[in-house]
């Protein structure tokens, strides 16, 4: 137990430094639980409406680039590596190493929303935005707005999620930088890090939920 | 990988980590070893997308990002390290989610199920 006149990185009302990490670990689960429940409603709705419009979301989901949407999936998934680096880079105390990998996940966030903006893009030329241009031929044109309208929502708000990731490390960097964290303090890094797993663990069931259904080749369009 | 820093600290690397005071620092190659098991994944379930497996296409896909995000959790988010307290809060949020979705479907799925009253029971409503 270090005294609080000893550990400059103890705040006054923890015990020791054991006790404040695992108080900011679980005030960050309770806020990812919230986070659950979030793309939970999300999900939901996206699971009535294809139990519904199952032809319709199959039909929709032949429309998305899978090249992309892999792609992407490996991007996000080297980034959750990179910041499980740069924890680890904190736990251990190696300040600059820590601000490698943190560059790293930016980057790779970057390259992800890039991916992102060329899918969107690309949407916005076929005229599948709902509400903004929607031109489709089809007698399930308007269940298929329901599946563009799921999921430029869901991918929206997912991105949204990737965009507060990447102020959270610009805020992050000055103070890696000035040396505020060592291997005894480091809880933003932490924090920050589940946040980051958790964005990619969204992506993780986005991915085959929108891209992957129905891609059987026996399914005639 | 780095073992040189892994062994400079008695407290890096493996299990032997469990009876100081600080994290459980893990080594480097659980992560590599993670993160190619995510790349994996992410390539198995897009080729089970153009097999034919009929009614079980979507639970295969589940089934995978399911065990992708497990790994996830327990490994680059240290569940699998934490004090039991850690479990109940991360598992919380899940448990939840998977209510909602039973009782949501639950409700969506048998709507069709629901036939006229027949005529002799009328009486009696």
């Amino acid at each position: 137990m270090s005294s609080h006149s000893e550990n400059p990185a103890l705040q006054h009302h923890f015990d020791d430094l054991k006790q404040q990490y695992e108080a900011a670990n679980m005030g960050m689960w309770a806020f990812l639980a919230q986070e659950i429940m979030f793309f939970g409603g999300l999900f939901s709705g996206y699971a009535v409406y294809r139990y519904k419009y199952l032809a319709a979301f199959i039909e929709g989901s032949n429309h998305l680039p899978i090249f992309w949407g892999a792609l992407n999936t490996v991007v996000l998934i080297a980034s959750s590596f990179t910041v499980a680096m740069a924890v680890r880079a904190a736990q251990l105390g190696r300040a600059k190493s820590l601000f490698n990998w943190i560059i790293s996940t930016m980057v790779l966030g970057v390259a992800f929303l890039g991916i992102k903006s060329i899918e969107y893009a690309d949407k916005y030329h076929h005229g599948l935005i709902p509400g903004a241009n929607f031109t489709y031929d089809s007698p399930m044109a308007g269940q298929l707005k329901i599946f563009f309208s799921f999921y430029f929502v869901m991918t929206g708000m997912h991105a949204l999620h990737m965009i507060i990731g990447i102020g959270l490390m610009i805020w992050l960097i000055p103070k890696i930088r000035r040396g505020a964290f060592t291997a005894e303090y480091y809880s933003p890094i932490e924090n920050f890090g589940l946040y980051w797993h958790f964005v990619d663990i969204v992506w993780i069931f986005l991915f085959p939920l929108l891209y992957l259904i129905g891609r059987e080749p026996w399914i005639q369009l | 990988m780095d073992s040189t820093v892994e062994h400079s600290r008695p407290d890096v690397g493996g299990d032997h980590g469990d009876h100081h005071d600080g994290p459980h620092i893990a080594p480097m190659r659980m992560y590599v070893a993670i993160v190619s098991l995510l790349f994996l994944m992410t390539a198995i379930t897009v080729c089970a997308a153009f097999v034919e497996l009929g009614a079980f296409g979507t639970p295969v896909a589940l089934a995978i990002a399911v065990f992708k995000a497990s790994i996830v959790v327990l490994f680059f988010m240290h569940v699998r390290y934490n004090t039991p307290l850690m479990w109940v809060f991360a598992g919380a949020g899940f448990f939840w989610l998977l209510i909602m979705f039973s009782l949501t479907m639950q409700d969506y799925m048998t709507r069709d199920w629901e036939t006229p009253v027949p005529i002799e029971f009328l009486d009696l409503l």
